[in-house]
């Protein structure tokens, strides 16, 4: 801060505590005596006594002065001046951080020398991990982990980014953004009914056979290069197997029509700035070790 | 002392202002209590927005908080303010026309309020909610407030000013500035703006007008209340005008500085939390200056607090103001703020204020008001009065002390952590844990709301003309 504004504040504070020790001084009577002598004036009947402070308030109020102008020698707040002690927040909380670190650096050590598919049925691992999820991930995933609509289940062995620890690592450390174009102004509306025709009849429903034939078509023009021409989707670009019963959106038909129309935006927000390395670590095995 | 009063010459006070502000007192205070009951409910049991975004948490929680602080306890203040200051300087207010123009125009601010809330109208700052409009009509009759207070004092009768129109005026002073600055801001539409302050500079002004809303509105302002009509129910005189001097001043200059106590730990500068802090330790005794004036002024009258239930309301509400500028400091520590921060304590300190002090001498002064206001000789209902004071006082301590419960539970569920570093609880446990207290909040909240019915019962029949008081209890009406 400019060292005007420092000054600024120096001075205010100080006046501000002169002008209560003043305050307080200048009214203190010398005699300690209660009286029942009023000050004569009066207001509507009520008059005033002239009672001296009592004195337990009096050096209450100057214990507390006292207390404040020191706290400032010791801690900042007057201006650009650090304190004595020199502390920040930041640097306490650095600190903590650096004594939690030290204190659990044996246990993480020891956890991240070894693979993900070892400890994930580690009971410690499992019960550290189950914790991590439901402070970081339960919001979205669910506490079971079984997910909800618009978030994946992480227990019925789909993956959409895939399922192995370092994929999984990935999608937590560096969350994932799973885009569906919106193809509803590319193939119209009729178009949108015959796709979903046609992905209704690759998982075994009813559907108009005519419509079907010219969905696929479609799908193997716009649809295939992510979801592969067999409807199994792809890891690598996170598009989901449409023909497993699975369906993050929903699977009736204006779901999925929904879904082809106006596109859907899947976000799984990265963790790295949120979650040390070890942690992840012992998250990832956790949420490998729930499809074991 | 009433021969004292009548051996004066009284101009003729403009009494009706007064009347209509106490009136609509017990309206709001019952509508915005009314709101609070339902969103404690909503807390435990969350199916009470019966789905509908109007009923929302988010859009009533602000309803309730600008229904019991500007609409009750704004028009607690200008009521008792209004009679104050003719009272106490022998002089009708200045024009009647302008007092009348407050009325109506505050009236309409909250029914602005009351439509624009629960539409999702917001501007997104605690306690200054709503939008650009109303900012402007509510700076507008706040001045002309000030002209006809201060317009008053001037032409008063008496040679110096009472203590209670020290606290009243500041209370006018400040609460002008701070709603000003806090709410300056550029419109986009008649229903939107944004803030002219950003980031940490918009969080620090937002919350020096948030805590200096506490400390001149629901504070200074009710103290000049407490100077008045505590003397007067009890038929004393003042403690020590010297300590209501002390006491004055340094609450006054002290107070502005506390608001970053609400940021700490945050974004905020560490020389501003510390000033924060140390000035918000340092109001502890100012605070307690007038506690200890009004509880004081008691003194040689204690045996009226058997048979006198305003004064009760009156004595009791300066109780839990001494308890709750005892806790507020406390939580302004840094260390103590750790565990209560972003807890139900929070909510629990603020009640213990609101409803232990704000509601309760608004409604030990309006029980004195209401005879004399509408010609009568006493309230309808002396032991209606009684019933009323313990379901305050029994719906007060139930919701405070849930609060604290909760508080301090939640405080210590967040922090406690294994041996493997991993947090013990996740966060909807803590939720989970806190059920219990929700309900005995709601008890408790709505015990202070029917108390609020029982009021508006006794209020009523009071100013019928056909009905006769009931005959008051043998003692009290020597009171």
């Amino acid at each position: 801060m400019a060292s005007f504004w420092s000054l600024w504040i120096i001075i205010l504070t100080s006046i501000t505590f002169v002008a209560m020790v003043w305050v307080l001084f200048a009214n203190r009577k010398r005699e300690q005596q209660p009286t029942d002598k009023t000050t004569g004036h009066e207001y509507d009947g009520i008059q005033e006594y002239d009672n001296p402070l009592p004195a337990w308030w009096f050096y209450m109020f100057v214990i507390t002065i006292v207390w404040g102008a020191a706290y400032l020698v010791i801690y900042p707040g007057m201006g650009n001046f650090p304190g004595i002690l020199g502390w920040t927040q930041i640097e306490q909380h650095d600190r903590e951080v650096a004594a939690a670190d030290e204190k659990f650096r044996a246990m993480r050590d020891r956890y991240m020398a070894l693979p993900v598919e070892e400890i994930a049925g580690d009971p410690a691992v499992r019960k550290m991990g189950m914790r991590m999820f439901s402070n970081n991930c339960a919001q979205c995933h669910g506490a079971d982990a079984k997910g909800s609509y618009g978030f994946p289940n992480l227990t019925d062995g789909d993956w959409i980014f895939g399922g192995t620890p370092d994929a999984i690592k990935a999608s937590i450390t560096q969350g994932r953004q799973a885009a569906m174009p919106a193809w509803g102004t590319v193939i119209g509306d009729q178009g949108v009914e015959e796709v979903t025709a046609y992905v209704m009849s690759i998982n075994g429903r009813e559907a108009d056979e005519a419509k079907v034939a010219a969905g696929e078509k479609h799908y193997q023009t716009y649809c295939a290069a992510c979801h592969a021409a067999d409807a199994t989707g792809n890891p690598a670009l996170g598009s989901p197997n449409l023909k497993n019963g699975i369906w993050l959106y929903g699977g009736n038909i204006e779901q999925v029509a929904h879904s082809i129309r106006a596109g859907r935006n899947g976000v799984m927000p990265a963790h790295e700035n949120l979650l040390s390395e070890d942690k992840i670590h012992i998250l990832t095995a956790y949420v490998y070790g729930l499809n074991q | 002392m009433s021969e004292l009063n009548s051996a004066l010459e009284h101009p003729t006070y403009n009494y009706k202002v007064v009347r209509q502000f106490a009136i609509m007192t017990v309206v709001w205070g019952i509508v915005g209590m009314l709101v609070g009951v339902l969103i404690a409910a909503q807390l435990a049991w969350p199916a009470l927005n019966f789905d509908l975004p109007w009923l929302h948490f988010g859009r009533l929680r602000p309803l309730h908080t600008n229904a019991v602080i500007f609409a009750f306890g704004g028009c607690a203040l200008f009521c008792t303010s209004y009679y104050i200051v003719q009272r106490t300087c022998q002089a009708r207010l200045i024009s009647d026309k302008l007092a009348a123009v407050t009325f109506w125009g505050w009236q309409l601010v909250i029914l602005g309020a009351a439509v624009s809330l629960p539409l999702g109208l917001t501007s997104g700052k605690e306690y200054a909610e709503l939008e650009w409009p109303i900012d402007i009509l509510i700076a507008v009759v706040w001045v002309l407030y000030a002209i006809v207070f201060f317009g008053t004092i001037m032409k008063r009768k008496t040679e110096h000013i009472y203590v209670a129109n020290w606290f009243l005026g500041a209370f006018i002073i400040a609460v002008a500035v701070l709603h000003i600055i806090n709410s300056l801001a550029i419109p986009v539409a008649m229903t939107k703006s944004y803030s002219i302050y950003a980031g940490t500079i918009d969080a620090m002004v937002q919350w020096w007008y948030g805590h200096n809303a506490v400390g001149f509105f629901l504070t200074a302002g009710f103290l000049g209340m407490m100077y008045y009509f505590v003397p007067k129910q009890a038929e004393r005189p003042v403690y020590s005008y010297r300590l209501s001097i002390v006491h004055f001043w340094s609450l006054v200059a002290v107070y502005i500085w506390a608001g970053p106590h609400h940021l700490h730990y945050t974004a905020l500068p560490d020389w501003a939390q510390s000033l924060g802090m140390v000035m918000s330790v340092i109001l502890l005794a100012p605070s307690w200056g007038g506690m200890i004036n009004g509880m004081m002024t008691l003194s040689g009258a204690w045996h009226k607090l058997r048979t006198d239930p305003i004064l009760r309301f009156l004595v009791v509400s300066l109780s839990f103001y001494g308890m709750s500028t005892f806790e507020g400091p406390m939580m302004s520590i840094k260390t103590v703020n750790a565990l209560s921060h972003y807890t139900d304590w929070t909510i629990g300190h603020v009640h213990s204020g609101a409803l232990g002090w704000v509601a309760m001498i608004s409604i030990g002064c309006i029980y004195h008001l209401i005879p004399i206001l509408f010609g009568r000789e006493r309230m309808y209902s002396t032991d209606l009065i009684n019933v009323h004071f313990w379901m305050s006082t029994i719906g007060t301590v139930l919701y405070i002390a849930s609060m604290w419960v909760n508080g301090i539970m939640q405080g210590l569920m967040w922090r406690a952590y294994n041996q493997d570093g991993t947090l013990t609880y996740s966060f909807v446990e803590s939720v989970a844990a806190s059920y219990p207290g929700y309900l005995v909040r709601v008890i408790g909240g709505g015990i202070f709301f029917a108390g609020m019915l029982v009021m508006a019962y006794n209020v009523y029949m009071t100013t019928r003309k056909d009905v006769a008081p009931q005959p008051a209890p043998a003692a009290a009406s020597a009171a």
